[in-house]
């Protein structure tokens, strides 16, 4: 016998923190590490509630859990991508300096253009290793 | 409260705590540990649920595949060792949403359940999932193939640069 009102109060609490990695952080892998609490805590509530309220349909949010955690690995594989596609451009992955349009000029490095600043970063950090270890922890998967 | 009330208690407060470690913590790689203790937490919570499969899935896809590839990202954008300072942004505004939010959703979920009581059902087995998501989720099941795969895809396009977007460099 359990108060189905502990876990729930859990997730809600894990869930208004991972709202708070969001807001608050400024580097991008612990806002993706945010979003991960996030889908934890959603996670959490379909579980209790698979188990706390008899449906219709058998194990139904046990499923959409399994459902939601493949989505997370493909979310967290292609936005670690992303991540490491704008170190690359920028040599920084903190989100408040993403260019959010297309020709902004205050955020680029000096002396880089924003459409060739693929072609000639200071500090780009082997590209080569770097994609092929990616796309190898992706692949495995 | 029972044995049962218990373990949920404990493990919710690892699991919060860990939480709000990962998201206050000044080391960068002490926020992916602290996400495993956390993910770790929550899996003994599907435990105590009766989600078996779900805690073993959690163990093996958050903390062995999801944690490891941050920890690499981490690597690779040359995390530095050691308390930095300019994590974080000034967080009034992300302390008063998050709060807001977590409290708020606490006092719905409170308020729809109060403070009943459900007995447990027989702990769950691995069959009946399988029938479940093979019997009704069969096409969601299929479209998350599909989904994983134009994932993986995207990751090796958008991490290959030259396949990838700066084709304009050729030139």
């Amino acid at each position: 016998m359990i108060r189905p009102a502990i876990p729930y109060v859990t997730a809600a609490l894990l869930f208004g923190l991972g709202v708070y990695g969001v807001l608050r952080r400024r580097n991008a892998v612990l806002v993706l590490m945010s979003v991960e609490l996030m889908l934890n805590a959603v996670n959490l509530i379909l579980v209790t509630a698979d188990t706390t309220v008899r449906a219709a349909l058998p194990a139904t949010g046990q499923v959409f859990t399994l459902f939601v955690i493949v989505i997370a690995a493909a979310e967290v594989g292609v936005g670690l991508a992303i991540v490491l596609h704008l170190y690359r451009l920028r040599a920084s992955i903190a989100v408040d300096e993403v260019p959010l349009a297309h020709d902004s000029r205050g955020a680029a490095p000096p002396g880089t253009p924003p459409d060739r600043a693929s072609a000639d970063v200071p500090g780009q950090a082997a590209p080569d290793p770097t994609s092929g270890a990616i796309g190898q922890q992706v692949g495995s998967r | 409260m029972t044995g049962g009330d218990l373990l949920l208690v404990a493990l919710g407060a690892i699991a919060v705590g860990a939480g709000l470690l990962v998201v206050t913590t000044r080391h960068l790689v002490r926020a992916g540990l602290y996400l495993v203790v956390c993910l770790a937490a929550v899996a003994g919570l599907y435990l105590v649920l009766t989600a078996e499969l779900l805690a073993w899935v959690q163990v093996l896809i958050y903390v062995g595949a999801v944690v490891v590839l941050l920890l690499f990202a981490m690597m690779l954008t040359r995390a530095p060792i050691g308390a930095r300072a300019d994590l974080d942004r000034p967080g009034w505004p992300a302390a008063l949403v998050g709060g807001g939010a977590g409290l708020g959703l606490a006092l719905l979920l409170v308020d729809a359940v109060r403070w009943s009581t459900v007995e447990l059902p027989a702990a769950g087995d691995a069959e009946r999932i399988g029938e479940a998501v093979f019997g009704s989720w069969v096409l969601p099941f299929e479209v998350l193939s599909v989904l994983l795969l134009a994932a993986l895809i995207g990751a090796i396009v958008l991490s290959r640069p030259d396949i990838g977007a700066s084709r304009d460099r050729e030139d």
